[in-house]
């Protein structure tokens, strides 16, 4: 490895490094006798300044992957696929920043603002890895940052509880992902990802098959947890709940934009797998290379092994997506709260987006479709718990009725609610409702077979059910009369940025091919 | 031309959520001038349009990569309903006009609802005519939810659920055919051309017939309707009754028809007579023109009754579209724009001029009260509103009726003979209403009038009077002359008919 490589293409995550150190400097060396409020803005102005920072440093990666010294392995990825989550992240994580700019449950705003930015460089790593270890670390240094933010709110019992609870669940997790990740090297003897599904592929068609299932359980067991796929969601509700509203929003979209970033990153390297395979043997007639062609392909043994284990993988996600989509969606029209609400929404929406990893593409498609998906859902998100926090700061809870009579309240904050909640429900022309359609666009277009059609009709009418729950808290705001009608006041800063997101939401929704072909514009015209 | 009743509506609707609040008569005259800037267009698209077929207004690429384009195109049949939402506009706007809660919201949440009815019919794009079809869903929960009455958070979240099931059923087909279609395109011209399987047909057909079929008040999916339209205000009963139902009837009639024609094709075996999804369908719509007009025959309630007779209606039209020959579909058409006129018009009479004076809809209680006495304009604005329904010669409802059932006859006598049976009860529920609500025979005894006479009832305002003679007298203008809608109905159907594959 070249040291001057390194440097170069980690440069983004460097730069949030030293804008971590930063802030810290400033923030406990020069404002130790300044206003609260004055080292909370200071704080996050420079946290969003060093993710700008991050940003221009990105362009630097555009001379190519970071690779061991004498070999092609690769160990950080650039452009692509992990460009777009990396912009993502850092664009998300300044808007998670700005909303801290109006809270004030902690009074350590700097080591707040610091741990973000570490734990957005490990999503940052996550989202460019190539290498079993890299993506450990970057897994490790992004859950340990989201611990401590969830444990952040020290005034507030349910915050701890729910820290602890999150820190419980994603330490068994890790372990269960390393287990994973020990068989995968004890099979294919390398951690590089292309070599390590080479290498399994090899060791399985010599009888190392039941091990291999073991492994893959595992892996999706550790992401699962991440992504809070059913049955690893349990620390959703309770952390979504429990954690202060920054945090919260950088839980519910950074970190989930990096790990649905490595799902990518494996889905496509085991693809691209199939597709050189099959590119060598010669049973495969015309272009159509995908999946749903690949499994009907009665060709040499091995190539059937091949698609055999992959149809493992695929199935195990199909599994998580599905248990995802319904349990979700249904445990959410159970809840009172919102916050546990938008918790079992997010677990429904990793069920869908799950669907498109299962039905996954080699060429772009999918993957565009699917971090077209999450990042504007993240950007969705993140809005909605800006104006849960700014209405729980009000009325002291989280609770449907604390929304009643928004609309004379603050009418700006019950029209932005309006949005997001209509768009996370997929309602046209709102964003929410392209991300749906170009995702399951994706999957029918990978294979209109019986399967995909079934699953993906029972997203869409999974959907329809999720229209109630959403339409619970607009009704309180819009159609129930208040009981408390004083006007709710939001600090400038947090409203510029709820409106800003809410814009973003219809503007793209309006324009969809503008998201679209940016995302497009980060691959190589095949 | 047309496509600025689409983009007038919407920025109306946008002007009237940012107006301050306390401003309400500015509000309605804005959303008058609106509605009526937006009928203007209707009436000279549609003069212009005259012997016209098929006329794109705007295409542009909308989503290059996945072939979706901002397609607006009319044809005679689009031509028809566009002016019918122009007219219900309008017609609503007068009938909201003693709105005092929140007004201007009011009225923006109503012109963005008309603004994605244009849209629907405009669209010739499947996919721009779904979103526009979603859009329309938002509104009409809002305003059933807000300024609804009866059971109105009830009604109006099982109308957004029930809409949204069906259009999630379309979105499934429509998913479905693009993906199948391979054409890249979501154009309907495109996809109508692009081959589908007739097996796919078979089975896409009847999912997005039935999705947009809720809609429509197909029986059995039509119970979101009497309830929906007795809880919503005046103008959002007028609207659902007039238009939203329309656009699930287009919806049937443009892309499941349109797109999917194989898919009415005999299975190839029949069950106690039914082989094909036509039949299915034919049955539903019979079974929902003779339900609909017995379950209105036993209502206490005035407002459900014509909520019950909107559902037998709409069976007129859904059986229209099963006859699939020219005159059926022809009839079709002309009753959803009958249909729309006449709805608006029993549904203004009911919940603005008779319930807004009165505040009870019950027949028990406004048999006591001697309407057509003190409430005379009611009174006969109802007995010709009642006649037009009941399809009486001299009135759009007749033209349509008669043309649905010579259709039928043409495709299966006995559908004729089963709708006949409809007509009938139609009859005998309408002149109930009539009798109860104003005609009612207690004679009152001194003391009541005495009472009648202290407590008067509001004088009829001119917003109500405008509207009664725009909706009456279209009616009357159609059923005197039908040719006007007929001549750009026709080759429209034709087309269809033709280019449908069959």
């Amino acid at each position: 490895m070249n040291y001057a490589d390194l440097f170069r293409v980690t440069l983004p995550e460097t730069a949030l490094e030293l804008a971590a150190l930063v802030v810290l400097v400033v923030d406990l060396g020069f404002l130790r006798k300044a206003a609260l409020k004055v080292r909370v803005a200071v704080a996050a102005l420079l946290g969003v300044a060093g993710c700008c920072v991050s940003l221009w440093a990105m362009q630097g990666q555009w001379q190519g992957p970071l690779r061991l010294e004498g070999s092609r392995d690769v160990l950080l990825a650039t452009g692509g696929n992990a460009a777009i989550a990396q912009i993502g992240i850092l664009v998300l994580t300044g808007l998670t920043l700005l909303l801290l700019i109006d809270s004030t449950f902690t009074q350590n705003s700097g080591e707040y603002v610091s741990v973000v930015l570490m734990a957005a460089s490990g999503g940052m790593l996550i989202a460019a890895a190539q290498d079993l270890l890299v993506i450990f670390v970057g897994l490790e240094l992004l859950s340990l940052g989201l611990y401590i933010l969830t444990a952040f709110a020290k005034q507030s019992g349910k915050s701890a509880e729910a820290a602890l609870k999150y820190y419980l669940f994603g330490g068994m997790s890790a372990a269960f992902l390393l287990f994973g990740f020990s068989y995968l090297y004890g099979l294919s003897g390398s951690t590089y990802l292309p070599r390590v599904v080479y290498g399994v592929d090899m060791a399985a068609a010599h009888g190392g098959a039941p091990l291999l299932a073991i492994a893959l359980v595992m892996i999706a067991a550790g992401l699962g947890f991440k992504v809070a796929a059913v049955p690893f969601h349990l620390w959703a509700p309770d952390t979504y709940e429990g954690a202060p509203a920054p945090a919260a929003a950088f839980i519910a979209s950074v970190s989930k934009v990096a790990s649905f970033a490595l799902l990518i990153s494996i889905s496509y390297t085991a693809l691209n797998y199939i597709r050189s395979l099959m590119q060598e043997s010669p049973v495969t007639g015309g272009h159509s290379y995908n999946t749903a062609a690949a499994f009907s392909v009665s060709g040499p043994e091995h190539v059937a092994l091949t698609l055999s284990l992959f149809g493992g993988w695929t199935s195990i996600l199909i599994v998580l997506a599905v248990a995802s989509m319904i349990f979700g969606n249904l445990a959410a029209l159970a809840q009172i709260g919102v916050r546990r609400l938008v918790a079992y929404s997010a677990v429904a929406h990793a069920g869908y987006i799950l669907l498109g990893l299962a039905f996954f593409f080699w060429g772009n498609h999918s993957a565009q479709a699917v971090l077209y998906y999450i990042l504007t859902y993240g950007l969705t998100t993140i809005g909605a718990f800006g104006v849960v926090d700014v209405v729980q700061r009000a009325t002291g809870s989280d609770r449907f009725d604390a929304f009643l009579g928004l609309h004379k309240r603050n009418p700006v904050l019950a029209a932005v609610l309006l949005v997001l909640f209509l768009s996370l429900a997929g309602i046209p022309p709102l964003v929410g409702f392209w991300a749906k359609f170009n995702l399951f666009a994706a999957v029918l277009g990978v294979s209109a077979g019986p399967v995909p059609f079934a699953l993906v009709a029972l997203a869409v009418a999974l959907s329809a059910v999720s229209l109630y729950y959403y339409l619970q808290v607009l009704k309180r705001a819009y159609v129930m009369p208040g009981v408390d009608e004083t006007p709710i006041k939001v600090h400038p800063v947090t409203m510029a940025v709820l409106v800003l997101i809410a814009a973003a939401v219809v503007v793209l929704g309006c324009f969809p091919a503008l998201l679209q072909g940016w995302i497009a514009g980060f691959y190589p015209v095949l | 031309m047309l496509a600025w009743t689409i983009y007038i509506s919407f920025a109306g609707a946008a002007l009237l959520a940012l107006m301050p609040k306390g401003r309400n008569d500015l509000s309605r005259w804005l959303a008058l001038a609106v509605a009526v800037a937006g009928l203007a267009l209707a009436v000279a698209g549609f003069a212009a349009g005259m012997g016209h077929a098929r006329q794109v207004i705007v295409d542009l690429p909308w989503v290059p990569s996945m072939g979706i384009h901002f397609l607006l195109a009319a044809d005679g049949i689009s031509r028809v309903l566009v002016l019918l939402t122009g007219l219900a506009a309008v017609a609503g706007v007068l009938f909201s006009w003693n709105v005092e809660l929140r007004t201007n919201e009011f009225f923006a949440f109503f012109l963005a609802l008309i603004g994605g009815v244009y849209g629907v019919f405009l669209s010739f794009d499947l996919f721009l005519l779904f979103v526009f079809y979603e859009i329309a869903i938002v509104p009409k929960y809002f305003l059933i939810a807000i300024w609804g009455s009866t059971r109105r958070e009830y009604a109006a979240m099982k109308l957004a659920i029930y809409s949204f099931a069906g259009s999630a059923m379309v979105l499934i087909g429509l998913l479905a055919a693009y993906a199948t279609a391979g054409s890249h395109s979501t154009g309907l011209v495109e996809l109508g051309h692009a081959g589908l399987p007739a097996s796919f047909q078979m089975w896409a057909f009847p999912l997005v017939f039935v999705g947009f079929g809720i809609l429509a008040g197909l029986w059995p999916f039509h119970t979101w309707a009497p309830t929906g339209h007795v809880a919503a205000p005046t103008a959002a009963s007028m609207l659902l009754a007039g238009v939203v139902m329309k656009l699930g009837a287009y919806g049937c009639l443009r892309v499941a028809i349109g797109l999917f024609p194989h898919g009415l094709d005999p299975w190839g075996f029949s069950l106690a007579g039914i082989g094909s999804w036509r039949d299915v369908f034919a049955i539903l719509a019979v079974v929902g023109i003779v339900y609909g007009a017995l379950v209105a025959l036993a209502q206490t309630d005035f407002k459900f009754v014509i909520g019950y007779s909107s559902v037998s209606h709409m069976g007129f039209v859904l059986l229209g579209l099963m006859t699939l020959n020219q005159i059926g579909l022809t009839g079709a058409v002309m009753q959803m724009f009958s249909h729309g006129v006449i709805a608006g018009l029993l549904f203004a009479i009911v919940g603005r001029i008779v319930y807004d004076r009165t505040h009870t809809r019950r027949f028990a209680e406004l048999e006591a009260m001697h309407l057509s006495k003190r409430l005379p304009f009611a009174a006969w604005a109802f007995v010709i509103a009642g006649m037009a329904s009941m399809g009486l010669p001299g009135f759009s409802g007749f033209v349509a009726e008669l043309q649905v059932l010579v259709g039928a006859w043409i495709a299966k006598p006995w559908w004729t003979a089963a709708a006949g049976v409809g007509i009938v009860v139609g009859v005998a529920y309408t002149w109930r209403a009539l009798q109860k609500a104003f005609f009612g025979d207690v004679l009152p005894s001194a003391h009541v009038l005495e009472q009648e006479h202290g407590h008067k009832f509001a004088a009829i305002t001119w917003p109500e009077v405008t509207g009664v003679a725009l909706l009456g007298g279209v009616s009357l203008a159609v059923g005197l002359y039908p040719r006007i809608l007929l001549d750009a109905i026709e080759p429209a159907v034709k087309t269809l008919l033709a280019g449908g594959g069959r």
